[in-house]
């Protein structure tokens, strides 16, 4: 039989026959582990999972017309979106005056499905337009025309190049040459801020209102970045495209900083003082079974151990808790990061093959770091203790 | 031939001379019996010719080397190269089992062998207790183990500290018994004891009272040195 197998059988025996003592350490371990491994995975994938929850609060970026220009052609603004990565959402908005009765109101036009879908404040009564010729009322607006679900309405839209003069006024001082164009109200929009006031349309219909291709006004951008990426992306989009102006929106962009940095910390803490806990719990446990073996350590001594190989075997034990304890932490803290992130953030988490061996490296160097000074004790012991009867 | 050789050795700890300039020669192939009272200074000998403790002065020659001036390392590796050692309460580790306890003595010295610690075992009649753990034999098994352990590496010296304190009458019978083999086979011996029995087994009795040899003839009654003529 070789050494190293007659080694492994003495320390693995160790264990599994004092199972008692040595369970303390190995759940020591394996618990700083799993919360070790755990507390790793979240803080790995917290910039998405806030990302994800920050997308609730709204855009980070929006891109608006830059100087004199009307609006932004579609050509524009995903010329903007290809200038820059991770952009996770986009919704352009195309803004028109027109009235209803001669009252004014602002139309909107844009993706009505997607805004929805990262709108999740919206309130409808209601449904979404569906169907060509269906609009969204908001709920000041609806109050304020005495709007219903179902309800038809004509809205008025005059072109820009329709003036009094060449239009001509009629005997209500009505401007002539509006487009008029009868809409269904499938739904009242309750959000509780100023999109209350505006009625939204489908881009197509936006478009068959007022008679030409839409021209955007405002780009909503939801991009998973730092701060500091997106004041990147900020400016590379102003390198590319001339006709868009990037703003960051700056009260969602330094709240998130904020609470990453907030947390990363926390984080941070915990995972250190875990790492204290494993090593005073393993270290105290390593100080009992030394305490409890002197008198084997003392007939290993007077068998011809030597020193080094007291230690090699203590530290084998620690080792081998450390790594028993590291592997099953790397396997539990994918549960308890799985936990956090359904329960705290409502989403899912990736599993990070690569913790596996960072946590058994980690549980492994802590473990043997707590372990040195009661191997060292261990050395001490007299073999003459054995002859004592002690 | 002297395996051991001991000249005027001294072992003071303080004031109390544990060993008061000791002198004795055992020879290759001897069984020596060392007797004497409690205090006697029976301990102390048995640590310093078994390498666990090392004389105040004087010389301790063992096999031509003198102990004495050995380092610890050295010390450890005289210990596992030319000593066995068999203990009054066993000291087998208590989560190996017999074939392993053997096989620990193997390790420390060479390569560890499970046919030949199995044989070791048979030797002393416990070859179906092999995969027993300490705690599933006998007191009789357990010292009989510490013996195959003893003996697995072929030492030059078996050192016995009071082997059969803690047994009874027929499982000492047993481990004298196997002495007796270990003596014909050439094996030298030296057994620590305060029973007469034991001591009357031996070839040569040592008599120790308070640190000094009181008789190396065989004449086991104690009270040759009167308290007085301790230091």
């Amino acid at each position: 039989m070789k050494r190293s197998t007659m080694y492994f059988r003495m320390i693995t025996a160790s264990i599994a026959r004092r199972r008692s003592r040595m369970l303390v350490a190995l759940l020591a371990v394996t618990v700083g582990a799993t919360i070790l491994a755990g507390l790793v995975m979240v803080y790995y994938d917290m910039p998405r999972q806030m990302g994800e929850q920050f997308l609730a609060y709204g855009a980070n970026m929006i891109l608006v017309p830059n100087g004199d220009s009307e609006g932004m052609t579609e050509d524009e603004v995903q010329e903007a979106i290809g200038a820059i990565g991770g952009v996770e959402s986009d919704i352009s908005y195309c803004y028109e005056s027109a009235t209803i009765n001669d009252a004014p109101i602002i139309i909107t036009g844009c993706d009505l499905d997607k805004t929805y879908a990262t709108s999740p404040y919206w309130q409808i009564e209601g449904a979404l337009p569906s169907k060509p010729g269906e609009i969204l009322v908001g709920l000041e607006q609806a109050q304020f025309f005495s709007l219903h679900v179902g309800d038809t309405v004509s809205i008025a839209y005059l072109p820009p190049d329709a003036t009094a003069a060449t239009a001509g006024v009629n005997l209500n001082g009505a401007v002539e040459g509006k487009v008029f164009q009868g809409f269904t109200v499938s739904g009242i929009l309750d959000t509780g801020g100023s999109e209350e006031n505006y009625f939204f349309m489908s881009d197509k219909d936006m478009e068959a209102l007022i008679g030409r291709s839409l021209t955007y006004d405002v780009t909503e951008l939801r991009i998973n970045a730092d701060a500091d990426e997106l004041q990147a992306d900020v400016e590379k989009i102003e390198a590319n495209v001339p006709g868009v102006s990037p703003q960051l929106v700056k009260r969602i962009t330094e709240s998130q900083t904020t609470v990453l940095s907030k947390l990363s910390a926390l984080v941070l803490l915990v995972t250190v003082i875990t790492l204290a806990l494993i090593m005073i719990t393993v270290a105290t446990t390593m100080t009992a079974v030394v305490t409890e073996r002197r008198r084997e350590i003392g007939l290993r001594k007077a068998l011809g151990a030597s020193d080094g190989s007291i230690m090699f075997e203590f530290m084998g034990e620690g080792l081998l808790i450390g790594f028993i304890g590291g592997l099953l932490g790397s396997f539990l803290g994918f549960g308890f990061a799985y936990l956090v992130s359904t329960n705290v953030f409502n989403s899912t988490i990736t599993f990070l093959p690569a913790l596996i061996p960072v946590t058994i490296i980690v549980a492994l160097a802590v473990t043997a770091l707590a372990c040195i000074l009661p191997v060292r004790n261990a050395t001490k012991v007299d073999p003459a203790l054995v002859l004592k009867g002690e | 031939m002297a395996l051991l050789e001991l000249k005027n050795v001294y072992k003071i700890y303080g004031d109390l001379h544990a060993l008061d300039d000791v002198s004795l020669k055992i020879d290759v192939g001897e069984w020596v019996a060392i007797m004497g009272p409690s205090g006697s200074g029976k301990s102390t000998v048995m640590n310093i010719i078994g390498c666990m403790d090392k004389p105040t002065r004087g010389e301790v020659l063992l096999d031509g080397v003198d102990i004495a001036n050995e380092s610890s390392r050295g010390l450890t590796d005289i210990r596992r190269d030319k000593i066995g050692l068999i203990f009054q309460q066993f000291h087998l580790i208590n989560y190996l089992t017999a074939l392993e306890n053997v096989m620990v003595a193997q390790y420390y010295h060479s390569m560890p062998d499970e046919k030949e610690a199995l044989e070791a075992l048979e030797r002393v009649g416990l070859a179906d207790r092999a995969k027993h753990l300490p705690s599933q034999l006998s007191g009789g098994e357990q010292q009989r183990v510490c013996v195959a352990r003893a003996l697995i590496n072929h030492p030059e010296l078996i050192l016995a500290d009071e082997p059969t304190g803690n047994l009874d009458e027929s499982n000492e019978k047993i481990v004298l018994d196997l002495f007796r083999q270990l003596h014909d086979e050439g094996t030298t011996l030296i057994v620590v004891t305060h029973d007469a029995e034991v001591g009357a087994a031996a070839e040569r009795v040592i008599t120790l009272e308070y640190g000094k040899v009181t008789s190396e003839d065989g004449d086991t009654s104690f009270g040759k040195v009167a308290r007085r003529d301790v230091v």
